[in-house]
């Protein structure tokens, strides 16, 4: 009985739909609504003011604000620009050389080879493991007395004495990209497969039709059609990359003397271990307007040559 | 397409030198947990242990420490994800079935996340957190990877919400079921599978999870796993290998079996972005 007296009026309300919708929504919303705003937009908004104040580690600090002096600091220190340069290094090869390397496998795996399936599983595999492991497990292989590669080196006489990779000067980044490669292959190489599977078997048809080698077919379909895919797995590889901790953090905690001193780690060192953190928060500013300015680069370039 | 006897040699080579760089290293790191320690003080290291020794295992697991970040990481990864899944599955509804206002903020929400370096969020958060007590507990652990995790679930989630066809929700209204009914007895049930996926996407993230942890957890007794298998690498030396790489292999037991639970789903076409579910 109720039910025939309250329906009529509601009708109206359904027709034009979007009030109580909207409403609806918002009562949906509201359980994460709270966390969010104060664990993750205001940590934000909050973490990038920090950097234009002089906010230190402890419980009762006065912090004040104190402009672009955080900033000037920076420009001036040495150690910030080494860091920073080593970041870009860093970025660029592991992005890059795990763009190659991933893309040769996915190629591989979308073709009618055997042992598709295992290495399938075992490109995955290292996407799983917790990063911490991944760097015991690389401070194990590269061991200079212990270590399998070493042994490997020095069986084919390409050395006499052992090579400490994560501890010298000179091969301590090298190592550590070749660890970062291995850990960020998985990721690609299945967003390349996926597009790889993706494109139209019948263009590769027309094209042998019209005489055209694999090498040419290449060029000409698959790295085109492929573009889109490559330009975002790309972006978001550099920005993981770029953000990148915990597996350097472990394997040489930034050492030799700063060699793999990645700009994250000298921004947790700076918070965490001497206590600036509004120098910590500046650093961190940076480095999203790096971010930034590189991916609007990248992208704008990219998206025109596409046109 | 036909490919000629040389092409397929030199695939084979490349396939096999692929194979050597992604699966020497996880052999490597198995068969270290497998060596006695006497197998270690000799000269020279072989891929193959001369017999294997479980004896590292049962050091690992009669380590204080191990066992204990053990625990804590599986009470915070359970609670994360149970957490995020309960939060997240009606904003994922919201956002895959209305055309709210809120879509976009909370897709921009979901890219700002993923671009911000994590040094900016965590000393706000450290701040936040300290003055509610919360920082040095599990707690305070678990909503901030609750929040953080949040992106790629609801990322995840709104693909399998828009895939449960949206005639079987306007039968039950029909009926006359309210939204929150339709809710649990139609499109809860359809979501299943998409639920699970996401729920070990989750753990997986909460159980691998490294820099939150490190700035918020300084009492050894909260230590996650992670963090104390960390600890061990900075006492290299006095630490010994095998015990290290069998602690390090269990750490990774759990991610892995989820994963090969997931795997299928991931290389059918979920980052392709044609979520079927």
């Amino acid at each position: 009985m109720t039910a025939t007296i309250t329906a009529p009026p509601e009708t109206p309300v359904r027709k034009t739909g979007r009030p109580k919708q909207n409403r609806e929504a918002i009562f949906l919303f509201l359980p994460a609504l709270l966390p969010v705003l104060l664990l993750s937009v205001y940590p934000l908004i909050r973490g990038i003011a920090l950097g234009f104040t002089d906010a230190r580690a402890g419980l009762n600090v006065d912090t004040s604000f104190v402009g672009f002096d955080n900033f000037a600091k920076l420009l001036q220190n040495d150690l910030f620009w080494s860091s920073f340069r080593i970041g870009v290094i860093w970025t660029l090869s592991v992005t890059i050389l795990q763009f190659v390397a991933a893309l040769g496998l996915a190629l591989l795996l979308n073709t009618d080879i055997k042992f598709r399936g295992v290495a399938r599983t075992l490109a995955l595999i290292p996407w799983a493991m917790p990063p911490v492991v991944v760097a015991i497990m690389w401070r194990l292989l590269l061991h200079p007395t212990n270590g399998p590669v070493n042994e490997v080196l020095q069986t084919l006489n390409l050395t006499d004495q052992p090579v400490n990779f994560l501890g010298d000067f000179g091969t301590a980044l090298p190592a550590v990209i070749v660890v970062g490669i291995w850990v960020g292959m998985p990721m690609t190489t299945v967003t390349l497969l996926a597009g790889l599977q993706g494109i139209d078997r019948s263009l590769y048809e027309a094209a042998a039709v019209d005489g055209a080698g694999v090498w040419s077919q290449f060029w000409n379909i698959t790295l085109p059609q492929l573009k889109t895919v490559i330009v975002a797995i790309t972006s978001l590889d550099l920005i993981w990359n770029f953000n990148s901790f915990g597996l350097v953090y472990v394997l040489t905690a930034g050492g030799p003397g700063g060699k793999t001193m990645l700009p994250m780690l000298f921004a947790y060192n700076e918070a965490f271990r001497y206590g600036n953190f509004g120098m910590a928060a500046a650093m961190g500013d940076v480095m999203v307007v790096i971010i930034i300015v590189f991916l609007a680069f990248y992208l704008r370039n990219r998206l025109r040559s596409q046109a | 397409m036909r490919t000629r006897p040389v092409a397929r040699t030199l695939q084979y080579a490349a396939v096999v030198c692929y194979l050597v760089f992604l699966a020497f290293p996880l052999l490597w790191l198995l068969s270290s947990s497998l060596k006695s320690p006497r197998e270690f003080a000799g000269i020279t290291p072989s891929l193959l242990p001369k017999d294997v020794d479980l004896g590292n295992y049962s050091d690992a697991l009669s380590e204080q420490g191990l066992v204990r970040g053990l625990m804590n990481s599986l009470q915070i990864s359970i609670a994360s994800t149970i957490l995020v899944l309960v939060v997240s599955l009606p904003v994922a509804y919201a956002l895959a079935r209305f055309r709210s206002r809120l879509r976009p903020v909370t897709n921009g929400w979901i890219l700002v996340s993923q671009v911000f370096p994590v040094i900016l969020i965590v000393i706000p958060l450290f701040m936040i957190l300290r003055p509610l007590h919360l920082t040095n507990t599990i707690p305070g652990v678990v909503i901030v990877y609750m929040v953080w995790s949040m992106p790629f679930a609801l990322w995840m989630l709104q693909g399998y919400v828009a895939a449960v066809p949206r005639e079987l929700e306007e039968a039950a209204s029909v009926d006359g079921a309210g939204r929150l009914r339709t809710i649990v007895s139609i499109v809860m049930p359809l979501l299943r599978p998409g639920l699970i996926a996401t729920a070990m996407f989750t753990f997986i993230s909460a159980w691998n999870e490294f820099f939150f942890a490190l700035v918020l957890l300084q009492d050894p007794e909260l230590k996650t796993l992670p963090l104390v298998l960390a600890r061990f690498v900075g006492a290299e030396g006095q630490v010994q290998f095998g015990p290290l790489a069998a602690a390090s292999v269990l750490a990774t037991v759990p991610s892995l079996v989820f994963f090969a639970f997931l795997q299928r789903r991931l290389t059918s076409g979920l980052l392709s972005g044609a979520v079927k579910g």
